[in-house]
């Protein structure tokens, strides 16, 4: 089905009723609230809360330090490894899932058809090497005596914050462009995490890792660059306008 | 059209299937689809998780009802899936939640004006209020919280107003409780009444205790955890109105006779031509349930269904805005209160529901914090606040 933006029955703004509209507003500017402030009242409330809130969790305990030493472990002494740790798990488990966020991508291509110039090919070749990202920090993990299997707190939050990616992109009801934005903010973050990535390891002398993490990130750059293009395109496409 | 529900046999009941296909259809959709129309899938959700849940205590206290139960209940399940997964994913979970109190409101306060039983009619004023003052509250947090207007939702049907403050909305338990209309002498409209708002709150109590934890800020958390214990002090009121002298197969002729009576309304008036044809069919699996509770009704009990039921369906909940009636009981009765079961003005309330609130709002009220200073604008309070 045709799922280009189109003119319609939108119902939600208030130029659909204008008579009830009016009426509404005149009567909710001479309501008093029931109390007065604003909405700083929410934040007094939820700072009591922070300041006494726990942690989502915590990062877990390495083999090293239960005595399973790791040569690349043994390099980090006093540098927070758990900080590398906790940033590996957010990347681990977001490759994991952008290799999911790519196979909607591609169903929905092959369903619908391609828009933007997308290419069905690259779209395969992005999704093989997302799950070849996520076996190399796989790696990353073991060798520092980490559990690849488990949930960081950074994994988790950043689950969290891209989870409405994938209600965008497995809603039947969503546009190939609707699918690119949402998997070109995937791609922007992820981006910065592996920049971020090879930041930590190269400053921890972890010189295997760096080069690894930069021949992913060459990738991730590639398909940054696909996304933001195609997305545009998409969306360019369904007007005169050129791109520039 | 005017239904006879003794003549009317239904789709019977081995022909009721389902495929999961079927059950998961395209929802509707947020932008395009009619306020009404989610409003009408909302009530006629509650009213099926409402024959589950009576049908579930039903079994268990009558042996020999168990294997009829079974085989509705299961077609309620899937009838309550097929209707409550036509909510878009596109609903966050707040704008859903606006949705459920439009429905609170606009049917409430219908049901309000056609109730025969004057005292009966107060109770669903009373607890309307209650439900418009939720409505203003949660749409402060959907544009506190996720930035976005709750009209976009309402369609302008419905006033986004203080009501009767949820701050003091809290009461003794003794004080939810009514009198209930007396099975032989109410009007059968008067029961068709008290099923739907009982299954609507019901619903929404359960939706609340369901997605509350589902927040982030505290705020939230406490405003679902507040709203919550309000629509459970609703679900006590709405119960005890009615007569708990019924049968357990006259309860569930009723149960029948309400999801006939509320296909029906949903029929007459869906203006989604997809969405009219689903009412259409279940309206006629409703008969078909009706149908066989007729007969164990004869069966078991050796009575007459024409004691319990009309021939004739009464006229439908309409599905239209109420805003001047809500408008009207809100200048008037903002200010009643209960003791025990009756309402009273503030100043009579009775002391044990002072002393209840007095300490549940000890540590602060949500509802207060929420709405601080809130005055709903469209495109929310940005964009009056912003030049």
């Amino acid at each position: 089905m045709e799922k280009q933006t189109s003119l319609g029955m939108n119902r939600t703004g208030i130029d659909m009723s204008p008579i009830d509209s009016k009426n509404m507003i005149e009567e909710a500017e001479k309501t008093l609230p029931s109390s007065t402030g604003d909405e700083t009242a929410i934040y007094s409330v939820q700072n009591s809360y922070i300041s006494a809130a726990a942690p989502v969790g915590s990062v877990p305990i390495p083999g090293t330090l239960k005595g399973m030493a790791t040569s690349a472990m043994e390099k980090l002494s006093g540098d927070r490894p758990e900080v590398l740790i906790d940033s590996l798990g957010a990347r681990l488990a977001f490759e994991r899932t952008g290799t999911r966020l790519y196979d909607y991508l591609i169903s929905k291509c092959e369903t619908i058809g391609v828009e933007g110039g997308v290419s069905l090919d690259t779209l395969k070749r992005f999704r093989e090497e997302e799950a070849r990202h996520f076996k190399t920090v796989a790696k990353a993990l073991t060798s520092l005596g980490a559990d690849p299997t488990a949930q960081t707190p950074c994994a988790d939050t950043s689950a969290v914050a891209s989870s409405g990616l994938l209600q965008v992109l497995s809603d039947p009801r969503t546009s190939v462009s609707q699918c690119l934005e949402a998997t070109l903010i995937a791609e922007l973050t992820d981006n910065a995490g592996w920049q971020l990535l090879i930041q930590l390891a190269n400053g921890m002398g972890l010189d295997e890792m760096v080069a690894d993490f930069r021949a992913a990130l060459a990738e991730e750059d590639i398909h940054l660059q696909h996304m933001r293009q195609w997305h545009e395109q998409a969306i360019l496409n369904q007007t005169r306008v050129k791109a520039a | 059209m005017t239904l006879n529900l003794f003549d009317a046999k239904g789709c019977a009941l081995d022909q009721q299937r389902f495929t999961w296909k079927e059950l998961v259809q395209q929802p509707i959709s947020k932008l395009d689809d009619d306020a009404f129309t989610r409003v009408r899938i909302i009530l006629m959700n509650g009213l099926e998780l409402e024959a589950l849940r009576f049908q579930h205590a039903c079994a268990r206290m009558n042996k020999d009802l168990q294997r009829p139960l079974a085989k509705v209940r299961r077609i309620e399940q899937h009838q309550a899936t097929m209707i409550n997964w036509l909510i878009s994913a596109d609903h966050s979970t707040l704008e859903t939640t606006i949705g459920y109190e439009q429905v609170a409101i606009e049917v409430t306060a219908a049901v309000a004006q056609n109730e025969p039983d004057a005292y009966l009619a107060q109770v669903y004023r009373f607890g309307l209020l209650e439900d418009f003052d939720h409505l203003y509250r949660y749409s402060a947090l959907l544009d506190r919280l996720e930035g976005k207007d709750a009209n976009n939702i309402l369609q302008c049907y419905t006033d986004i107003l203080p009501g009767r403050p949820t701050v003091d909305e809290h009461r003794e338990p003794a004080d939810d409780l009514r009198d209930h209309y007396d099975r032989s002498k109410a009007a059968p409209i008067t029961k068709l009444h008290a099923l739907t708002i009982m299954a609507g709150e019901q619903q929404t109590h359960n939706f609340y205790m369901n997605v509350g934890p589902l927040y982030a800020d505290p705020v939230a958390r406490q405003l679902y955890a507040e709203i919550a214990s309000i629509e459970e002090q609703h679900v006590t009121q709405y119960e005890s109105i009615i007569d708990p002298n019924e049968t357990w197969l006259e309860k569930w002729l009723l149960h029948e006779a309400a999801e006939v009576y509320n296909y029906y309304g949903c029929l007459e008036q869906e203006t989604n031509p997809r969405i009219k044809a689903i009412w259409e069919r279940f309206l006629d699996y409703e008969l078909g349930h009706l149908h066989l509770v007729r007969e164990l009704f004869k069966k078991h009990e050796r009575r007459d269904p024409a004691e319990v039921l009309p021939e004739t369906l009464p006229d439908p909940i309409p599905f239209r805005s109420q805003r001047e009636f809500v408008r009207r009981v809100l200048k008037q009765e903002v200010d009643l209160r209960t003791d025990g079961t009756q309402f009273v003005d503030k100043a009579q309330e009775s002391p044990e529901s002072l002393e209840y609130r007095r300490h549940i709002n000890s540590e602060g009220s949500p509802s207060q914090a929420v709405a601080a200073g809130y005055q709903w604008s469209p495109g929310t309070e940005l964009n009056r606040k912003i030049a």
